[in-house]
């Protein structure tokens, strides 16, 4: 019964946090919405046992992605609202039809119930335990690589950031 | 899943990136030091790495191993594929030495980044699981982006770092996005286990559709057409000794990866993919040798004539078997020498303080500078595909797996496309020889080094079209066991 109210409060939240997002005008409002969208969406996740997928969208998307959005609105549109009229109506226009067909198309996925992919996915718990042990027994050597990346990019955005001559 | 499946940690097959990997990590720390003898000791050591990696992969001839549980695959495949990657990267950064100085961009992390894509190159070809060709991509490509940009102070340069940046992670999302769906369609992303799971199955909408995914970002990678829009603008923008790493190593190591995903993952959709690569090899080539004709800017030229030479490549994939993708091998070889030479003239050539990159700026070069020109004018000739160089030789391979295969339109439109080729190549003879400049000829920046590296390709490219044979049964006897 919980689980039933707490799925239902989550959904209502994305679901009225997206509406928020695509109605309002002002695009700070807009941001704030989707970091409660993408909040409550991970909350789902939770539900669904998938922590790590919970904790990916609240650290990536919530924390990292939405901090670099509120900044380029900031940065290009100090303190004025979009006003004046539409520039591109007739995209506008095509989007509902589209969404609509979009939305059949899912509807069409779900009642089918072949969402699963077909082959053999591992049955590992998707626990963040689980996804530790992983990445450092069987995936130990991607694991070694992102660090070599992360360094040749870090020696890279050195090389870039240096003023010349210094 | 209980804690003690720990893999067996085998270094051996990673022997050769290891040591590429530790020059890098000694470059960065040697830049520190106080400097008396300049950049040099940075080079020296990046060659050393190179070197040593080759040298490693020689000594692992023969010898085939995997490491990480099937992640790297260090087969006959993959060394013959280090040995293409270890001479260009060798050369490139015996080129480096004096273009670099001359040109004011002298930097420690140029080497260390130059060390990195090299490693990025050699795992991506020893790639056994696709999470390891995405990370080897990723490590090859990141590099370089940053040395695309190296020329702070030029616009063009930027603007090849930023274009070359934005279309690479548009195109490492494609490919991701390609992994999730194999993924999805067969539950493994360890290649051999993509290739159990699919083996007599039925055709799978899914894994078509991840096939397709990857395909388009390799095909960034690689520069094929449509995909190729990026090509020209970096290879002219990017330092020139940049420029020839992209033509060469990235293109192998791409190619290599490209390979042995179709190959060994993805054989039993070979039907699909080859129809795809035919119509991508003929667009590729024409599109390439065509656009190449208007150009009056040498690294642009060169950029659209690489289109072209990866168009010839599809051309023996698609012929696929053991003669197909051994005539690839041969080719990248072949033309690993011709590029990298190509290149490294361009680097040595100055015309009034600038670098010469018109093909006016060569006028007359062959009466100032006759070796030069010669050594120029053979480097193209190969490119044209004239015996006895190595560009012929990798031709007649190709389409001669092409034919022999059944796939005879395809090998007359290479044809067809190479005589088309000719003509922007010898062009440039035309104006090395018989035109007179105007105002300033170009000159030679004179380098040791640079002019090393121009007769190791030399003598590569003419020992490659005199006698092919011993190393076109190397290729051929590197791709069977993928075949199998």
């Amino acid at each position: 019964m919980s689980t039933w109210v707490a799925f239902f409060v989550l959904a209502a939240l994305a679901v009225g946090s997206a509406l928020g997002l695509v109605l309002r005008r002002n695009p700070i409002h807009g941001a704030l919405f989707l970091v409660v969208n993408l909040g409550s969406v991970a909350g789902l996740y939770l539900m669904l046992g998938a922590e790590f997928l919970a904790a990916a969208q609240v650290i990536v998307y919530a924390g990292a992605i939405m901090v670099l959005f509120v900044f380029a609105i900031m940065v290009l549109i100090p303190g004025k609202e979009e006003t004046g009229p539409d520039p591109r109506r007739a995209v506008r226009l095509l989007a509902p039809p589209l969404g609509a067909l979009l939305c059949l198309l899912l509807a069409f996925v779900v009642a089918r119930g072949t969402g699963a992919p077909a082959g053999a996915a591992p049955p590992a718990p998707a626990t963040l335990g689980a996804l530790g042990r992983l990445l450092f027994t069987r995936y130990l050597f991607p694991f070694e690589l992102t660090s070599v990346l992360l360094l040749a990019a870090m020696v890279g955005v050195l090389l870039l950031a240096r003023k010349r001559g210094s | 899943m209980s804690g003690a499946a720990f893999p067996v940690v085998s270094l051996g097959p990673l022997l050769p990136t290891l040591i590429v990997l530790a020059a890098a990590g000694l470059v960065l720390l040697a830049d520190l030091l106080p400097r008396r003898g300049g950049r040099d000791l940075l080079a020296t050591l990046g060659l050393v790495g190179v070197v040593g990696a080759l040298l490693a992969t020689l000594w692992r001839w023969g010898s085939p191993g995997r490491a990480f549980d099937g992640m790297v695959v260090l087969d006959g495949f993959a060394l013959f594929a280090n040995v293409v990657i270890c001479y260009a990267v060798a050369l490139i950064i015996l080129l480096s030495v004096d273009y670099l100085r001359r040109v004011g961009a002298e930097s420690g992390e140029y080497y260390a980044l130059v060390l990195f894509a090299t490693a990025g190159m050699m795992l991506l070809a020893a790639a056994g699981d696709l999470i390891v060709v995405f990370l080897a991509l990723e490590l090859m490509s990141l590099s370089l982006y940053v040395l695309a940009g190296l020329f702070k102070r030029e616009l063009a340069s930027g603007e090849a770092s930023m274009k070359y940046f934005l279309l690479g992670a548009f195109a490492s999302s494609f490919m991701l996005y390609g992994i999730a769906l194999v993924y999805g369609a067969t539950g493994a992303t360890n290649l051999d286990r993509i290739a159990a799971a699919t083996a007599g199955r039925g055709h799978d909408p899914l894994l078509a559709i991840g096939l397709g995914l990857l395909l388009v970002g390799f095909g960034f990678k690689t520069s094929a057409v449509p995909f190729h829009m990026w090509a020209p603008d970096v290879y002219q923008g990017a330092p020139t000794s940049v420029t020839a790493l992209i033509a060469t190593g990235s293109k192998a190591a791409a190619f290599a990866a490209l390979i042995r995903v179709l190959v060994v993952a993805l054989r039993s959709a070979q039907a699909d993919w080859t129809v795809l690569l035919w119509a991508v090899a003929v667009v590729t080539m024409t599109l390439g040798n065509v656009v190449a004709i208007a150009q009056s800017n040498l690294k642009r030229m060169l950029a659209y004539s690489s289109i072209a030479h990866v168009g010839y490549m599809l051309v023996g994939l698609v012929a696929g078997g053991v003669p197909g993708a051994g005539a690839v091998l041969f080719y990248l070889l072949a033309y690993t020498f011709t590029t990298v030479g190509t290149f490294g003239v361009i680097t040595l050539c100055t015309r009034a303080g600038e670098e010469a990159v018109e093909v006016g700026d060569y006028a007359g070069l062959a009466r100032r500078h006759p070796v030069l020109a010669a050594t120029l004018g053979l480097f193209l000739l190969s490119l044209v595909g004239i015996p006895p160089l190595a560009g012929f030789v990798g031709k007649f391979y190709l389409f001669g797996a092409a034919v022999r295969a059944g796939y005879v339109w395809l090998a007359v439109i290479g044809v067809l496309n190479s005589a088309v080729a000719a003509y922007y190549y010898l062009r440039v003879l035309v104006y090395m020889y018989m035109r007179e400049p105007e105002g300033a000829a170009a000159a030679w920046a004179p380098s040791f080094a640079g002019g090393l590296a121009l007769a190791i390709a030399l003598v590569g490219i003419v020992v490659l079209g005199v006698m092919p044979a011993p190393f076109a049964d190397l290729a051929q006897a590197a791709v069977a066991p993928l075949l199998r």
